[in-house]
Order: C-alpha cells, then sequence, then structure tokens
C-alpha cells in the first residue's frame, strides 16, 4: 500500500538545514494497521505529510497504492489524497460553519460525486460512527469524542484505501480515545489500511506494527512488545554490575 | 460545484459580516462615485447624432482679421461662425445632400387659446434641411420646404414641451400663433428630442435644452432681427443699422451640411476653397488658408465641450474606484489568510488548487455583484442628489442648462460602469484568490 525507499526531507531556510527525513524507508502493507512514534521533532508528523502528500519529499522513492507519486503534478496529488487518502487530525479540523453532514459531504464534493451517491456515502459513514440521527448539529454542539467521530467518517465516506491519522486520541479522555481506537480497528477489520501517530503506548500497542523514529530515521519497524522486550533488554545489559 | 461554491460563500459571509459588509461598501462607493461621474461625462461628451457622425459637418471658413487669429489660444482654429455674405453663399451649393444655416432669436408667442401673457422662447431661425439632417423627430407634422425658407413663410414648429404648456398637448398642426406680434402657422410640432450635448450650436450653451421654436432663417433679415447668440466682429466698418450688421465681417451664423460620400466632402471642400480664392482676390480672406468641414465628433473636440475638469473629475472617480478595490483586495487577503487553515483542509480532503482559487473566485465575484448592486442604488442616489444640487443653479439660469439630460439615468453608460466595476473587482480578487490557492496545504493545517 505505502512504501517509501531512502526519502529525505529537509527544510531551509537563509540560517540553518533541518534534516526532518534522513533516508526514511518503510513499507506499509494492505490492511495492516501501524502506529508511528517517537519523540518530539523526529519527524513522525513529517512523515505523515510525505505519506499523504501534503508535502513533496527531496529524495527517494514512494509508492502509494502502487503508483510512483514523486512526480505528479499538484492537481494528481490532491485527486489521489481525494481518492485514497483519509486523514484524521488531532484538533478534530472540522469546519466550524457547516453542519456534520455537510462537513462529511466536504471530500466527496470536491470529486464531483452525484448527489445521490454522496448522500448515500455520508448516511453510512455517519451511520458505523454512531451519529446517523445527528446530521443537522453543528460541530459546536458535540463533544470532542463525537467531533472526532464526524472527521473518521468524513475520512471514511470516501473509501479510501488508507487512513492517515495523526494523534487522533490527543484530545480526548481515555473512555473516548478507546472508543475511538475501538473505531478505528473496526475500519481497519473492514480491510482500510491505517497510519496513526501516537504518543501514547497503549494505543500504539493495539496496531499490529509500530514503527520508531528518531531524528527522522526508522529506528525499528516491529509488533510493539517485541520492541519493547529489546528496549528493555537492552536498559538491562547496560546496568551497571 | 458553482452551487456549492456559492453556498460556501454565503456561509463565509455570514462568518465576517462586518468584514464583508466593508468589502461592499468600498466597492458600491467607488462604483457609485463612477456611475455619477461617468453619467455626467457620458451625457456631456457623447455624441448625440453617433449615426451620422461621418456624414454631418460643421463648415468653416477662417475670414477674420489677417492681423490676428481668432482664438489666439488656437490660432489654427478658423471662427466657430460664418459671416452673413459667406453663410447665404455656401447655401447656394448643391453638393451637400442637405444644408442649414442656423441662429438663435428670441421671440414672444402669443394667441394661443386662453392665453393672457406672451411667452419668451428662444428660437431657431434655420433652413427647412434642418429637421430631415439631424433626425428630429416630430409628434404632429413636419419641418417645411424651400420655398418656405426662400418666402420666407410664416410657418413656425414648436417643441412639444411648448405645444403641451399653449396646447394641452394636443395637435396643433394648422394653428396660429403670434410670434414677436406677427402670425405664423404651425406646420409641425417635435416629438420627445433632446440631444445632450446641443452639437448643432456649441457657440451657444451647448448643455442648453434644444429651442422651443423653429422658424425660417431668413425671417431673421425680414424682421430684421438680432441674433441672441454670440456674434463676434473685426474690422473698422461702423455698425449702426441691421443691414450693416450682416454686411460686416460679423460671424453670427452656423452652418451644417450632410456629405455623404468622400467624394461630395472633397467637392463641398473645393467648393469652398474656390469661393475663398475668389474672395481673396477681392481683398476678403487675408489669412491662410484655413476651410473646414468638421464632423460632430471633432467639432465637439475642437469646442471642449467637455472640460478638462470633467475629465480630471473622471479620472478621479476611477482613481476613487482604484483606491476602494486596493482596499478590497486587502480585506479579501486578510480574510482569506485568516482561513488558510481551512484552505489547508480542504486541500488535504483533495481540493485542487484550481478547485480552492475557483471557490475564492466565486466569493469574490458575489462580493463584486453586491457591491456593484449597492454601488447601483448608490449611483441612483447621488445622480438625485446632483440633480437636487443643481436645481438652483437651473434656476438662476433661467433653466437654460438642460441639468435633467446630463443627470439622466443612461442604461448603457451605467451597464458600462457596472461591467467594468464588476470586472475589475474580480480582477482584483484574482490575486487573494491565487495566493490562497498556492498555500501549501500541510504547514497552514496547524493553524487550524
Amino acid at each position: 500500500m505505502l512504501k517509501m525507499q531512502d526519502v529525505s526531507k529537509v527544510y531551509r531556510t537563509d540560517l540553518i538545514e533541518t534534516h526532518a527525513l534522513r533516508n526514511f524507508s518503510l513499507e506499509v502493507k494492505s490492511g495492516q494497521f501501524v502506529s508511528v512514534s517517537g519523540p518530539s521533532g523526529s519527524g513522525k508528523t513529517t512523515f505523515l505529510n510525505v505519506a499523504g502528500l501534503l508535502e513533496t519529499f527531496d529524495t527517494g522513492i514512494y509508492h502509494l497504492d502502487g503508483q510512483d507519486v514523486s512526480r505528479l503534478s499538484d492537481d494528481a496529488r490532491s485527486r489521489m489524497r481525494n481518492e485514497k487518502i483519509g486523514f484524521i487530525f488531532q484538533s478534530f479540523n472540522l469546519i466550524p460553519d457547516l453542519d456534520i453532514y455537510d462537513n462529511v459531504d466536504v471530500p466527496l464534493r470536491y470529486r464531483r460525486m452525484k448527489a445521490a451517491e454522496r448522500n448515500q456515502r455520508i448516511s453510512k459513514a455517519l451511520e458505523l460512527v454512531g451519529l446517523g440521527s445527528r446530521t443537522k448539529h453543528m460541530p459546536s454542539q458535540l463533544s470532542g469524542g463525537q467531533q472526532q467521530r464526524v472527521a473518521i467518517a468524513r475520512a471514511i465516506a470516501g473509501d479510501p484505501a488508507l487512513i492517515l491519522a495523526d494523534e487522533p486520541t490527543g484530545n480526548l479522555d481515555s473512555l473516548m480515545a478507546r472508543q475511538v481506537m475501538d473505531l478505528l480497528e473496526q475500519i481497519n477489520e473492514m480491510g482500510t489500511t491505517i497510519v496513526l501517530v501516537t504518543h501514547d503506548p497503549e494505543l500504539a500497542r493495539r496496531a499490529q506494527r509500530n514503527i520508531h523514529v528518531v531524528d527522522g530515521v526508522v529506528i525499528d519497524s516491529a509488533p510493539y512488545e517485541r520492541r519493547m522486550a529489546v528496549d528493555e533488554r537492552a536498559a538491562g545489559n547496560s546496568m551497571p554490575g | 460545484m458553482l452551487s456549492y461554491y456559492l453556498r460556501l460563500a454565503s456561509k463565509s459571509f455570514r462568518r465576517t459580516p462586518g468584514l464583508t459588509a466593508l468589502m461592499v461598501c468600498a466597492i458600491a462607493l467607488g462604483i457609485g462615485a463612477c456611475i455619477v461621474t461617468l453619467t455626467v461625462y457620458h451625457a456631456m461628451a457623447g455624441n448625440p447624432i453617433w449615426w451620422k457622425n461621418n456624414v454631418l459637418y460643421a463648415v468653416t471658413m477662417d475670414s477674420w482679421d489677417p492681423a490676428r487669429p481668432f482664438d489666439p489660444d488656437n490660432p489654427s482654429l478658423a471662427p466657430d461662425q460664418l459671416t452673413y455674405r459667406d453663410a447665404t453663399y455656401l447655401m447656394t451649393s448643391s453638393i451637400p445632400k442637405h444644408k442649414a444655416i442656423m441662429t438663435q432669436l428670441l421671440g414672444m408667442l402669443n394667441g394661443a387659446p386662453g392665453q393672457t401673457a406672451p411667452i419668451p422662447v428662444m428660437t431657431r431661425a434655420t433652413t427647412g434641411d434642418f429637421f430631415p439632417m439631424f433626425d428630429v423627430p416630430f409628434e404632429y407634422g413636419g419641418g417645411w420646404d424651400a420655398a418656405a425658407d426662400r418666402g420666407p413663410e410664416p410657418v413656425i414648429v414648436l417643441s412639444r414641451a411648448e405645444n403641451e404648456k399653449l396646447f394641452g398637448g394636443s395637435d396643433s398642426v394648422g394653428r396660429t400663433i403670434l410670434w414677436n406680434g406677427r402670425q405664423f402657422r404651425i406646420v409641425g410640432v417635435l416629438g420627445d428630442w433632446q440631444p445632450v450635448p446641443r452639437f448643432y450650436d456649441v457657440v451657444n450653451n451647448p448643455f442648453a435644452s434644444p429651442e422651443d421654436a423653429y422658424i425660417p432663417f431668413s425671417w431673421g433679415p425680414t424682421l430684421q432681427e438680432l441674433p441672441a447668440g454670440p456674434s463676434s466682429g473685426w474690422g473698422s466698418t461702423p455698425v449702426n443699422n441691421y443691414q450693416q450688421f450682416v454686411n460686416a465681417e460679423d460671424v453670427w451664423i452656423e452652418m451644417w451640411v450632410e456629405l455623404p460620400t468622400a467624394a461630395s466632402r472633397a467637392r463641398m471642400l473645393a467648393f469652398m476653397n474656390s469661393y475663398w480664392a475668389a474672395q481673396r482676390r477681392n481683398g476678403r480672406f487675408q489669412r491662410p488658408l484655413n476651410n473646414h468641414l468638421t464632423n460632430v465628433g471633432d467639432w465637439l473636440k475642437v469646442n471642449h465641450v467637455v472640460s478638462n475638469d470633467n475629465s480630471i473629475l473622471l479620472r478621479l472617480a476611477f482613481a476613487f474606484l482604484a483606491v476602494c478595490l486596493i482596499n478590497t483586495v486587502g480585506i479579501l487577503l486578510a480574510k482569506f489568510l485568516r482561513r488558510s487553515g481551512i484552505t489547508g483542509l480542504l486541500r488535504a480532503l483533495g481540493a485542487s488548487r484550481s478547485q480552492v482559487f475557483y471557490q475564492h473566485l466565486v466569493e469574490v465575484a458575489v462580493v463584486a455583484t453586491l457591491g456593484a448592486a449597492v454601488g447601483l442604488l448608490m449611483g441612483i442616489i447621488g445622480l438625485k442628489a446632483v440633480q437636487h444640487l443643481y436645481s438652483a443653479a437651473s434656476a438662476l439660469d433661467a433653466g437654460s442648462t438642460n441639468y435633467p439630460a446630463l443627470t439622466h439615468f443612461d442604461p448603457i453608460g451605467i451597464g458600462w460602469a457596472l461591467a467594468l466595476a464588476a470586472v475589475s473587482t474580480v480582477a482584483a480578487g484574482l490575486y487573494p484568490a491565487w495566493t490562497i490557492g498556492r498555500l501549501p496545504p500541510s504547514r497552514y493545517l496547524k493553524s487550524q
């Protein structure tokens, strides 16, 4: 589904160069649920932006759903974002003056989908997240968890192959966070590939694989438990005497 | 997508009603100012007989003082009127399809049913071709023929307003009326005819209404009526009576000819030049050859019918519109950039640059349309205010200046102003819409 090979991304200003991604290589297979973790400034968000075609990269190869995206025009990247990727953000990013229905409608509109098909997809997505009866509510009338569920409905309404979630539970309490994770797992079980950036070890543990990123480099790519065991062993070996 | 963009635009306006109102007001003010100045300018600068622009010609010959030009500021210009001697000779030419000489006389009308006191009327003494040459519309009857000119026959044409005043608007053709105490037979009543500017007589006030009465030109000399308009003369010949006046080097007659072809124009000019040469041999026309046939548009220009003040005012109005538009661009940019987070989100959700661009352009177009609509309203109110403001001035110059016609709501001119304003607003909005479309989505997602 997603294959990056030696991808590098450098942010340049007049004074400094910041290497956000260095020879970043990663493969996520179709249908996987992958978490990406790492300290602040490690390049997680840059990875997500590059993976989501929101930013270009400087060197390397990136194939998304079998297609080399490095030479795509801006329009083609937009089309690919619209058709193949669903985004879920930490701060929900709903449009405040559109009701729930219209928020979910946004990506479908840009796909120039017919009204009947849009209506059917929106209803289905909102039903799935348990908000089918609140289509006319405004975002401000919903709790944080409900808003994030709307964002999830928006992400899945277009039936994308890949969902990129950036700290989707970061602004939620633990109960709501668990509900959102349950929902993401449910979506993954339906065949959608999910890449989740998170600081939360609990959430990372629920993914099939965890990618650990430090200084723009993939340090490890293994199931969370195995990586933690390796970390603990390493810590034990280094203990004095 | 257009209806969707319109919906988004209306939501955007509701989100920031103050900014939206500010933009609409800025555009409306600029457009309103432009409509008022353009309407007045268009009325003043327009050619009211444009369809005959290249067939109607004012006739001028330089019969002026050999020692100094007629207009020291424009030495190349011939006098704007002709002497009686020259005008009556040129009228003998059979080259023009139509030809007319004319001057203004002051008359008193009396003898209408129920009329208790004479009414002063500005009268145009002219020849019969005046009416067909200038496509003058008639409500009743018509003009007069060459025989009536030669007579002269006591025939008179009244304006619609005068006929309304004297005969209650009824068909007065065939009835008689006294003009300066002499009985004249009414042969025609004009339809609605308000050429602005009054191109055929720029020597008098070019923005005055057309005259209320028309009689054959020969009645002036026959009744020895001196012209009411300006006459200019040179030389030392004493002018103590009417005969001396018509024989003097005084210019007081305007002449127009209709020459439909280039050949007829060349022949007319040759006729004038040959007359000039003959007169020069007899001691007249001592200035260099300076005979002209000037079409209507050029005639209005050379006589500075539209003053520089009006042109400056027009430029100022457009500069004001430009300032309003620049302010609108600034507000649009601020508004769009403030919403850059949402734009970044739309890009992330798959909106292409062009879709974001068009979406914002539709918003600009809605602002432009609203601004144009409010501007139109402001323009109409402004024109009414100008009319009201000048009604006092109109009373002062005894209503001779046709202010209502100058500030008349001109749909074509206003259509142009609105189209210009809408196009320029959308053009001004291109930059903010383009800028917002170029924003990298990832940078602005964080600000959402």
